[in-house]
């Protein structure tokens, strides 16, 4: 009885058990979803559906994977280690503490010229931006030109927090090792002269950090006067309202501090540094030829065995040089092409026992 | 329940088990058997201990004192309890009951207590704590506290929800009223007002509000009737009776309001038929005992008014002492899963360990040389690694699910809904729907291996029919000419021409009807006229209606039966039993009852009819019907087929005789029958051999055959449990034969099955017994355990044994044993040595042996247990559960099942029946027993299928989420970074991942319910732990470990150097964890889809609204308004935005997601195509078998070859009212004085000695 029961019969029907009605029914409803009987979509995985999905991914990725590794390969980018730890290199002599400031050249070529806009970024090694105890020594609120965060930095800064019982603005063991070389780049036209390449030093820095996260404290017009009662961090020369001398790149919303604040995620990373933007005349934005790199170093790597780097870089749709993705997708394109191969042929081989095969309960 | 009178019974040393008794009292429990035999004291110690407590037993044992009308007598000081330092209680509990837990005041602190008992959330509280230690804190205080509110808050709404309920159902019964004496008046007052002492009034069909002393009624005697079913599921009236003294004096208000008898008793207990105490009253003493009692939860019946003095109330009530203690289930894949919390605890402890020594090394190599690391303290790398172990303890604490019990709870309540709700465990008939009352073990129902059904009531309905008969070597009730009527319906019997037809009977054979009509055959008429006198029946008349009260169905039914065909039982009194015979009336003068009992097996009623003649009525079992026949009786052998024959189809039978008796010889045997009815001592033996002496030379009549009902569709669920590879055990109180008779019409039992009894595996096991102790003696135990069957393999068979052979094998003579005990102290060290040497081998032995029974008791397909106690049901369940490790299910419907409910592991009751005992005390309840095909088949399977797949889903999500943060640890020098955002750590667990699976858990379907019920064999799964395992387990693990590789290293390679679309560099951490989570929540959500069988719109909106809702609050956290509203909380402004914008990244987690979900795919696929499980081929063949879904049921085959089984006899197990008849209480009289009851002879000598 019960297997041949069918809860819709009974509801037309009607209750059997309750002419009158009048009393307490505690009949359940009869609801597709409290009957459980809701109407759905049982997918099963059966080779009509996954072996297109293979076949198709296959067919996807591959492309996409070329594409991805066409787009890098086109891209131009030369890479100049000055950390100096080399004996050969002119920038050796600044390793020893007592050189500072210290100045140095590096000379180098580009064997082809850079076209578009060329992004200067310098490149740190074995430097851990993502420790935890660096990414939280910060004050989100004072560079978010809080007054009273300004004065009163978060403790997360300890220890640099307070200097000379003042606050330290910014505060903070980001802020306070920030990388603080300078680097300027000549274009050699000819044996004796050489031009400078003009380096944006703005437009670095993401929209929103620069508008939205970080913003001067209130108060008047100079810059100093908003900072008044704080003090430099203890590593910097100068302190934060004397970054740039325009207004609209100093104190808090400069952008090359902006670009240091936003940590990286790993220990080896690059940061934007400059912009050199295209002209408008035909000329390649660096022509290919002989060029050199003035730097300022300041910043020591040598005690934790880090690198410094210089690196031009072109872009394309799909940001910087980067093999990785494009063989990445090429790789897996094909493997789940064979995938699709290998299991059209295990169906093939095992299809004709599992059609026959009756349920054996 | 069966125990009754003959519970008394105790084993004689080396005398076989006695098949018709039930073995001991279950008054007696379990310690005071122990107490019995005190371990070590020396001789005169004892004596002196013992003769002492005789003398204050009395005092001991009634400190209970009760003063009547005077309420300031129970307020005295010392009656008062010290509960808290000062505040004083009154040991008399007010009638108000209270099983809530919570008032306004003490919810949260009481709730939030229990909640913080539980492990999970304890730990939690931990983590909060140690969040708060600043040195060690690695995550926002909020990623632990959000979810933990949530689980709390949610835990408490439930709880809250609960507490209300029982609120108002407190209210509700506090509220009922009654009337109670007060100021010399009867007044209403509610039933929370009646206080102890109180004397209170109540009528017919009221509930009694608290334990009462019966003090008079309006019934002849100060008889009451009570029904007792919400106590103990017994649906015939008891009937309690008055002290003599009370009956006469305290029948009108104003003695009552005078009434001022104090009594002294013993104190609340929760022993439902002891009671002992003494009245005080008028300078006189009486003895109160159970029969004057009358309890809580019963109902007075036909009794128009009583009146009673209130001795127990509220929670000192038997009804309330007996209630509470329900032990808490749970269920196996709760431990298992408790286990795997475990395990994963101490891997989270390890991998912090291991992190942690990193850390260490780390610092000591490179932290101490980056100069832009310094914070200021000159602490050791050892000593950071330290902190960094606790900090990694906080970063990776969602390994173990924080939200896994709550959402594990709220899949189980849903499952329960679900079962509340289902139409198709509905039954109509009764409105009872059925009933999840348990909402925690609902996945154990797809893993049942034992199912323990009681007899009556569950597979039968308890309800006799007449069926047919054999009168005069002839029988009668198969319909006749069936040619003829062979397609038209056969036409019922109309039973128009008698107007005390009850309507009720449904008959098939209209020849009977012809040869009681006609007269042709004297013993036709005889017969039936027979057992409209021979019986015990009470009889009532309602609106004119006859209403028969019955000790037994049985009787009733033959009763009922006689009346339809025309001799219709119309009154009876003390010495008188009126009959309307074909429409006229005859009163017949009743000389004596002989009464039945289960050694007799029989009744019989001497009466002198109207004529004058003396006869004598006999109706009893055959087999002791046929000793006692007149050798020259020509129907013997005819009778006899008839009797094969009815049994054969499983009814049950009574053969009814009689005999003519002589004046001069009746006249000689009263004489002895009335000596023996005053006998002082062992009165019952000195009558059983005086009936003897008469119930002989009988001239027999012929056979009744009363069919016992089976419930519908029995035989059918128990063929497709059966297949589902579930083995079912019956246990009864039943007798041998009944209950064997039940094994073959419900198809447990077959004609091709060797059924062996008691003695045949006694001397199996005796045999086992001896094996094992040559092979290792004692020591058997360090021999692995060769398993051995006990019979040839491939043979049907099944086992019948009673209570009594249950206690001779498995050892349990308690009264024996502590008997040997008492005889003689151990005086020396060496002796006391040997006792417990001897005690300890005896118990191995006893273990040893109650192994091989349950062995030996499962190669059996089928095990019906017969004549057993409440407790041997019990102890049946309990060893299975102990030496099988099964999962298993008993389900009844009486108070006798209440031990064995509660003792396995899922308890089910019939509901619907009078009696709630049962269903109080179980798990589940629904109406029918063949609803449990559905509850384990559907209901069971799915709810076991979709916790596994919910737990397995569950610990490979964490895992997925978590592990990212162990790979990441190698790239930011074991500092305990986080690679999310911390609000996402938050909400992971709670809003973006535990929708689907959720649902999932709730809805998931592989088959639809009618193909599992169509195919039981795919129940075998969760018997066999299949689903969710340890292997299942590490594999879930597995598969989440390299989820999280794939997922934090596809981006590693990507971020390594890269740059954005814009030139600025996106490598930086806050899209790195933006780009991982992405990642990882399109992996799991998708991961879901894969597992989701049954695609409702509700799991595709779940699965789809958990990305989108993700991303819907990314974005919102990250925007620029939060951040300036909360500049430290949100600090990953416009990170989404920034990052999402680079087509980079979305390849990045294009190719992520497709790296964790391809393999699964291909990996489904060739298990489905390679190794296809049961359900998958069901699933793939889904269409065809849906197509074939007419098809026919088989019809049910009841097997009835020739063969000598030989039958049960139809007869009431207790007593019947036989005695209360001839004593003349009970029968209805227009209110006589009591002196013409006391006048009575025979019955008066045997009332006095009685009472």
């Amino acid at each position: 009885m019960a297997m041949n029961y069918n809860a819709k019969d009974e509801v037309d029907g009607g209750p059997p058990g309750a002419p009158g009605g009048a009393a307490k029914n505690r009949r359940p409803d009869n609801t597709a979803f409290k009957q459980q009987r809701l109407p759905a979509w049982q997918p099963i995985l059966t080779a009509g559906t996954v072996l297109p999905t293979f076949f198709i991914i296959g067919l996807i990725f591959i492309p996409i994977g070329i594409g991805i590794f066409v787009t890098s390969n086109n891209i131009r980018e030369i890479e100049i280690d000055y950390t100096g730890t080399e004996p050969s290199s002119p920038c050796n002599k600044c390793l020893f503490p007592n050189a500072t400031p210290c100045f140095c050249t590096i000379n180098f070529t580009l064997e082809q010229s850079f076209e578009g806009n060329v992004f200067m970024y310098y490149g740190l090694s074995n430097f851990y931006q993502n420790h935890r105890r660096y990414v939280k020594s910060r004050d989100d609120s004072q560079l978010n030109g809080d007054a009273s965060a300004l004065l009163n930095p978060s403790k997360e800064c300890e220890p640099y927090r307070r200097n000379e019982d003042k606050p330290i603005a910014p505060c903070g063991a980001i802020a306070n090792s920030m990388f603080n070389d300078t680097l300027e780049l000549f274009l050699i036209s000819n044996e004796s002269q050489s031009t400078p390449i003009p380096l944006q030093r703005k437009g670095i820095a993401w929209w929103t950090d620069k508008n939205v996260k970080f913003r001067n404290p209130p108060g008047g017009k100079d810059l100093e006067e908003r900072f008044k009662g704080t003090t430099k961090p203890v590593n910097w020369v100068k302190p934060v309202y004397m970054l740039d001398s325009d207004p609209n790149n100093s104190g808090f919303i400069n952008e090359d501090f902006i670009v240091w604040m936003r940590t990286a995620a790993l220990p080896t990373f690059r940061k934007l540094y400059r912009l050199i933007e295209r002209r408008n005349d035909l000329h390649p934005t660096l022509p290919a030829g002989q060029y050199y790199l003035n730097i300022t170093y300041n910043y020591p790597v040598h005690s934790f065995d880090g690198r410094k780097r210089m690196i031009l870089s072109t872009i394309s749709w799909m940001g910087g040089k980067n093999p990785f993705l494009g063989i990445a997708y090429i790789t897996i394109g094909s493997i789940s092409f064979l995938l699709g191969v290998v299991l059209l042929v295990i169906n093939h081989k095992y299809r004709n026992s599992s059609n026959t095969a009756d349920i054996t309960i | 329940m069966s125990t009754g009178r003959d519970s008394e019974t105790t084993f004689e040393e080396d005398s076989q088990p006695n098949d018709e008794v039930v073995p001991y009292s279950d008054d007696e429990t379990e310690d005071e058997l122990e107490d019995q035999g005190p371990a070590v004291e020396p001789e005169q110690n004892r004596v002196n201990r013992e003769t002492e407590e005789k003398r204050e037993t009395f005092k001991k044992d009634c400190t209970w004192q009760v003063k009547a009308n005077d309420r300031s007598f129970h307020e005295q000081p010392q009656f008062m309890n010290t509960k808290f330092f000062c505040i004083k209680e009154s040991k008399y509990s007010s009638n108000a009951i209270k099983t809530y837990k919570y008032n306004a005041f003490t919810f949260l602190p009481m709730n939030l207590f229990e909640q913080f008992k539980r492990a999970a959330n304890f730990y939690f509280l931990v983590l909060l704590i140690l969040q708060a230690i600043p040195q060690i804190t690695t995550l926002a205080w909020y990623t632990t506290l959000v979810p933990l509110l949530m689980v709390l808050g949610i835990t408490a709404i439930k709880d809250l929800v609960d507490d209300v309920a029982r609120h108002k159902m407190d209210k509700e019964i506090n509220n009922r009223t009654c009337e109670v004496i007060k100021d010399g008046r009867f007044k209403t007052a509610k039933w929370k007002e009646v206080q102890v002492g109180d004397v209170i009034r109540l009528k017919k069909n009221d509930f009694i509000p608290a334990d009462i002393l019966l003090l008079s009624s309006s019934e002849p005697n100060s008889l009451c009737y009570v029904e007792t079913a919400e106590l103990d599921g017994e649906t015939n009236l008891k009937f309690r009776m008055a002290l003599e003294s009370t009956h006469e004096h305290l029948q009108r208000e104003h003695s009552l309001a005078a009434f001022d008898g104090f009594i002294e008793c013993e104190e609340p207990n929760n022993r439902l038929d002891k009671f002992t105490g003494t009245l005080f009253w008028r300078n006189m003493s009486f003895p109160l005992d159970a029969d004057k009692i009358l309890l809580r939860g019963c109902v007075i019946r036909n009794t128009d008014f009583c009146h009673g003095l209130v001795i127990f109330a509220g929670a000192d009530t038997k009804i309330m002492r007996n209630s509470g203690k329900t032990r808490f289930k749970r269920t196996k894949i709760d431990y298992l899963m408790n286990y795997m919390v475990y395990t994963i605890f101490v891997v989270l402890i390890l991998l912090s360990a291991g992190l942690a020594i990193g850390h260490a090394y780390w610092e000591a190599q490179v932290g101490n040389y980056s100069w832009y690391l310094y914070d200021g303290e000159d602490a050791t790398p050892s000593y950071r690694g330290f902190l960094n172990f606790w900090g990694y303890i906080i970063v990776l604490n969602t390994m173990v699910p924080i939200s896994l019990y709550v959402s594990v709870e709220v899949i189980r309540l849903g499952q329960s809904y679900f079962i509340n709700w289902d139409l198709q465990m509905y039954y109509p008939e009764k409105d009872t729907p059925a009933k999840a009352r348990t909402t925690t073990l609902n996945e154990q129902l797809g893993q049942i291996h034992y199912i323990f059904s009681d007899k009556t009531g569950t597979l039968t309905q308890n309800i006799m029919t007449f069926k047919k008969c054999c009168i005069n070597g002839q029988i009668y009730g198969d319909p006749r000419d069936v040619s003829l009527h062979s397609h038209s319906k056969i036409e019922q019997v109309d039973f128009s021409w008698n107007t005390y037809a009850d309507g009720k009977l449904a008959f098939y054979d209209h020849y009977l009807i012809e040869q009681i009509q006609t007269g042709k055959e004297s013993e036709v008429r005889q017969f039936f006229f027979l057992l409209a006198i021979c019986h015990t029946v009470m009889v009532e008349r309602i609106d004119g209606q006859l209403n028969y009260q019955a000790a037994s169905p049985d009787e009733g039914a033959l009763v009922s039966a006689a009346r339809n065909f025309g001799f219709a039982f119309l009154a009876r009194t003390q010495n008188t039993i009126t009959i309307s015979e074909m429409g006229t009336k005859r009163t017949y003068h009743v000389l004596a009852i002989l009464d039945f009992n289960s050694d007799r097996k029989r009744m019989s009623i001497i009466v002198r009819t109207p004529e004058g003649n003396i006869r004598l009525y006999c109706k009893g079992a055959d087999t002791v019907i046929y000793e006692r026949l007149h050798p020259m009786n020509p129907t013997k052998q005819e009778t006899q087929d008839a009797l094969d024959i009815f049994a054969n189809e499983t009814l049950r039978t009574l053969c009814l005789c009689y005999k003519e008796i002589e004046e001069k010889e009746f006249a000689e045997w009263n004489k002895k029958f009335v000596a023996a009815s005053v006998a002082p001592t062992n009165r019952d033996e000195a009558l059983d051999k005086v009936y003897e002496e008469i119930e002989k030379d009988l001239i027999l009549l012929g056979a009744t055959a009363i069919e016992d009902k089976l419930q519908d569709g029995v035989p059918e669920t128990i063929s497709k449990l059966a297949k589902a590879d579930i083995k079912i055990w019956v246990l009864t109180g039943d007798k041998k034969e009944t209950a064997e008779n039940i094994g073959f019409a419900c198809e447990l039992l077959t004609e091709e099955t060797t059924i062996c009894y008691g003695e045949d595996i006694s001397s199996l096991l005796h045999t086992r017994m001896e094996n094992q102790r040559n092979r290792g003696g004692v020591y058997a135990k360090l021999i692995p355990p060769v398993h051995e069957p006990f019979f040839t393999p491939g043979e049907n068979r099944a086992l019948i044994i009673t209570g009594s052979w249950l206690n001779e094998i498995l050892l349990e003579k308690k009264t024996k044993r502590s008997k040997i005990l008492k005889l003689k102290f151990p005086r020396t060290e060496e002796e006391r040595r040997m006792r417990s040497q001897s005690k300890r081998r005896l118990e191995i032995k006893k273990e040893q042996q109650q192994k091989n029974f349950v062995d030996l008791a499962c190669e059996c397909s089928a095990v019906i247990c017969c004549r057993v106690t409440p407790k041997q049901k019990a102890m049946v369940v309990d060893l299975v559960k102990r030496y099988k490790k099964a999962v298993t299910l008993a389900i009844g419907d009486g108070a006798n099942d209440v031990n064995m409910i509660k003792t396995a592991h899922i308890g089910v009751g019939i509901s619907g029946q009078e009696g709630m005992q049962a269903v109080m005390s179980s798990d589940y309840s629904f109406a029918q027993f063949r609803y449990l095909q559905r509850l384990l088949l559907v209901h069971g399977r799915w709810s076991y299928i979709r916790m596994c797949k919910f737990l397995r889903y569950f610990f490979y999500k964490n895992f997925a989420f978590t592990l990212v943060h162990f790979w990441y640890s190698f790239f930011n020098g074991y500092s305990a970074q986080t690679a999310y955002e911390d609000w996402f750590i938050t909400l992971y667990n709670v809003l973006y991942s535990s929708l689907p699976v959720l649902l999932m858990g709730l809805l998931d379907q592989d088959v639809s319910d009618k193909l599992s019920l169509r195919f039981p064999g795919l129940y075998v799964v969760g018997q066999r732990d299949l689903l969710f395992n340890y292997k299942r387990f590490f594999v879930s693990l597995l598969h989440g470990v390299l989820t999280s590789m794939v997922l934090f290293f596809i981006p590693l390679g990507a971020y390594l150097q890269t740059v954005g679309q814009d030139g600025e560099a996106p490598s930086d951490y806050q899209s790195f964890a933006v780009t991982i989570a992405s990642a990882l929540i399109i992996t799991v959500n998708f991961q879901i889809g894969l597992d989701t069988s049954y695609w409702t719109f509700v799991n595709a909106f779940s699965i789809f609204g958990s990305i989108a809702l993700y991303f819907g609050i990314m974005f919102d956290f990250h925007s620029a308004g939060i951040h300036v509203l909360f500049p430290s909380a949100f600090q990953f402004t416009g990170t989404a935005s920034n990052a999402l914008r680079q087509p980079y990244i979305w390849l990045t987690i294009i190719l992520t997601v497709a790296v964790c979900l391809l393999p699964v795919v291909a990996i489904r696929f060739l298990s489905m195509t390679i190794w296809p499980s049961e359900s998958d081929k069901i699933q793939k063949h889904r269409k065809r078998l849906k197509a074939e879904e007419q098809w026919k049921r088989r019809p049910s085959m009841f097997r009835r070859g020739a063969s000598s089984r030989r039958s049960a006899y139809a007869f009431s197990h207790q007593r019947g009212y036989a005695d209360l008849i001839s004593s003349g209480r009970s029968i209805r009289r227009k209110r006589s004085p009591l002196d013409a009851i006391i006048a009575d002879g025979t019955a008066e000598y045997r009332r006095t000695v009685e009472s």
